[in-house]
């Protein structure tokens, strides 16, 4: 029975059909083991189906998966002992108070009478719910369901995590928190597979990604490796006088070999940058025509320009994700 | 979250701070008779505390017993039986068996609210018996049945009954009505099972009992109605159980006319339990 396996997960072919609509359609996946794993796709892209299919939660029409080696059709029982399951909408009791539903789980979980209380304790001491152990669920904020609910996947100790979309409608600090939590997790030894339509989050977060959309992966790879698919880095420049644009423009075309372009704002330039080595030489060169630069910042290809590039229509919440992906390339600029 | 204690935390409570390999774990594939037992009473303690949370729930066993007894007892009293005293143990085993029925529908809508929570979706994700989370809650509903049977008899004390079977008898057909109500809720079980949505498993379940209790020897007795209807009454189930409970409790003899109804109740379980059990195995 206990083939050790590498793979945490290991997905082939599954399809789920509901009527006509093949909600997923063919997905492979493999995780391995202790790291985690960022499913990444639109609403509707079958992001939660194919999670539902792996848990053992449904059943595929097609095509098989293994955790840990062990089919989740044939050895359901099995691989129901290995995961934890965190899905998109919280799964605990709302007619019981916080400790009550993890008592509750550890109770079915085969923990004792006094073990179960220990356990509720720790695990909401952890996830900082003890002053609101015994207020009904009815009243918790979103984040504080969140919160139960990942501290009732916890309660066995799993080795193969599923968090389904686990900051979505999360303030910035909860999400942190959340982030910091996952990355504990695996510090611990488990294996995480989760789900996010934050482009940000799954970059951050995952070692590898897929990117799925209409029921198919349509790109794998490390987040690194995605934006690679995209294109090079590029060099963005704001000058303090916006009337020597078109000089810096001619200097970095000399000095980089390619053209640039002139932003809306004309004080800003961008120029595509293969190599890094060539930064030093154009910032010298355009000291030495004393043009004064008040900004500079080199752009990654965020995980939006993946997306467009490869489903050739932008994400829906391109928008609402704009703010976080200049954020995060802004770090780039130290490098 | 308190991230800068947790570390210590996890340590104190698992023997270490990292999780067990998947391959270092002993697992199996099935679950044991104990084993689901065991699920099956955690369950039926969630529905317990769910009634501690919530004790509105139970107003339709508590009220029910009680208005009914007074109501049909003064109405009815005087036209059927001369007067309230010896309608008294006419009606209350008619009232008891119809109030305990009815509550048996409750189970079948508050599964079908129960399978539409996101919480079934953590149950059917534990390695737990897939069949703990229905049993667990045809076993909770016990209690209910328990205690309107309980306010039944209490409200016919006061209101003056005395059955000449004692203590024993009231024992005995109280368990009676609670084993046939238990098995009823098996087929309103397999509503809620199948079922679309709660209010659909309550309107079918009402069609059907209401013909069951209301046409049965329960209010009136069966010779002050038209003979087709006389035919009906009689073949009529509960009925028969009306009867059972009157024997047991007014004479205090359990013949085995007073058994019939148990005969009922299994051969009601063996058709619905493993119907209910395979349509709720498929859903699960
Ligand atoms: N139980 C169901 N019955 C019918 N259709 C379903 C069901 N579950 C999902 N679908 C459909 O399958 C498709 C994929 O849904 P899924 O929930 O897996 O998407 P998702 O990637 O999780 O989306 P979101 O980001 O909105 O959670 C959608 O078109 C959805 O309408
Ligand atoms: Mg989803």
């Amino acid at each position: 029975m206990n083939t050790h396996s590498e793979w945490a997960v290991e997905a082939n072919g599954l399809v789920k059909t509901f009527g006509s609509n093949r909600a997923v359609d063919g997905v492979d996946l493999r995780v391995a083991t202790g790291t985690v794993y960022g499913v990444l796709g639109p609403n509707g892209a079958g992001k939660t189906t194919t999670i539902s299919m792996l848990a053992t939660l449904l059943r595929p029409d097609a095509g098989s998966a293994r955790i840990f080696g062990h089919d989740v059709q044939r050895e359901a029982q099995v691989v129901r002992q290995l995961i934890g399951v965190t899905g998109q909408y919280a799964s605990v009791d709302e007619g019981l108070s916080a400790t009550e539903n993890l008592v509750l789980f550890s109770r079915l979980l085969g923990l004792g009478r006094r073990e179960a209380r220990i356990k509720a304790q720790d695990l909401l001491e952890e996830f900082g719910l003890t002053e609101a152990a015994s207020r009904p669920l009815k009243n918790f904020s979103g984040g504080m369901r969140r919160r139960l609910d990942l501290a009732a996947s916890l309660i066995s100790q799993p080795p193969l995590i599923f968090l389904d979309e686990p900051t979505t409608g999360l303030d910035p600090r909860t999400r942190a928190q959340m982030w910091e939590t996952i990355r504990r997790l695996v510090a611990g030894g488990s294996t995480v597979l989760l789900t996010t339509q934050y482009l940000d989050e799954a970059d951050q977060l995952a070692d590898r990604i897929a990117v799925i959309d209409r029921g198919r992966v349509v790109a794998e790879g490390t987040g690194d490796e995605l934006k690679a698919q995209v294109g090079s880095s590029s060099l963005e420049l704001r000058l303090g006088d916006p009337l020597l644009a078109d000089r810096a423009l001619n200097i970095a075309e000399r000095v980089l070999g390619v053209a640039g372009t002139r932003s809306a704002e004309a004080a800003r330039i961008t120029v595509p940058l293969s190599d890094p080595e060539r930064v030093t030489d154009l910032l010298i060169e355009l000291r030495g025509d004393d043009i004064r630069l008040e900004e500079f910042s080199v752009h990654k290809p965020s995980l939006d320009d993946v997306f467009l590039s490869i489903t050739g229509k932008p994400t829906e919440d391109t928008a609402e994700d704009a703010a976080d992906s200049t954020t995060s390339t802004r770090e780039g600029a130290h490098a | 979250m308190s991230t800068t204690t947790a570390p210590q935390k996890r340590a104190r409570t698992s023997a270490g701070t990292t999780i067990v390999p998947a391959h270092e774990r002993a697992l199996k594939n099935r679950v044991s008779l104990t084993e689901t037992v065991r699920h099956s009473l955690t369950m039926a303690y969630r529905g317990l505390l769910k009634i501690r949370r919530t004790p509105e729930q139970l107003f339709d066993v508590t009220l029910q017993p009680i208005i009914f007894t007074v109501m049909f007892t003064y109405i009815f009293g005087g036209a059927i039986s001369g007067d309230v005293a010896s309608y008294l143990p006419v009606i209350i085993p008619g009232i008891l068996v119809q109030t305990v029925i009815t509550t048996s529908i409750v189970t079948g809508t508050q599964l079908r609210e129960d399978m539409d929570k996101g919480v079934f979706d953590r149950f059917r994700s534990l390695p737990i018996a897939r069949i703990a989370p229905l049993s667990g809650a045809l076993l909770a509903d016990t209690i209910r049945y328990a205690i309107a049977t309980t306010l039944t008899f209490v409200m016919g004390f006061i209101m003056g009954y005395r059955p000449h079977g004692g203590i024993w008898a009231v024992i005995g057909a109280a368990l009676l009505v609670i084993v046939c109500a238990w098995a009823i809720s098996w087929i309103f079980a397999f509503f809620g099972v199948i079922a679309r949505s709660a209010s659909s498993v309550q309107g079918i379940s009402m069609i059907i009992l209401f013909p069951l209790t209301f046409l049965s020897n329960a209010f009136v007795p069966v010779d002050t109605m038209p003979s087709w209807l006389q035919w009906f009454v009689n073949i009529n189930p509960v009925s028969h159980l009306v009867t059972s409970v009157r024997d047991v409790l007014n004479t205090g003899a359990f013949t085995s006319e007073a058994f019939l109804p148990l005969i009922g109740a299994a051969v009601i379980v063996a058709i619905f339990a493993p119907l209910t059990v395979r349509a709720y195995m498929r859903r699960a």
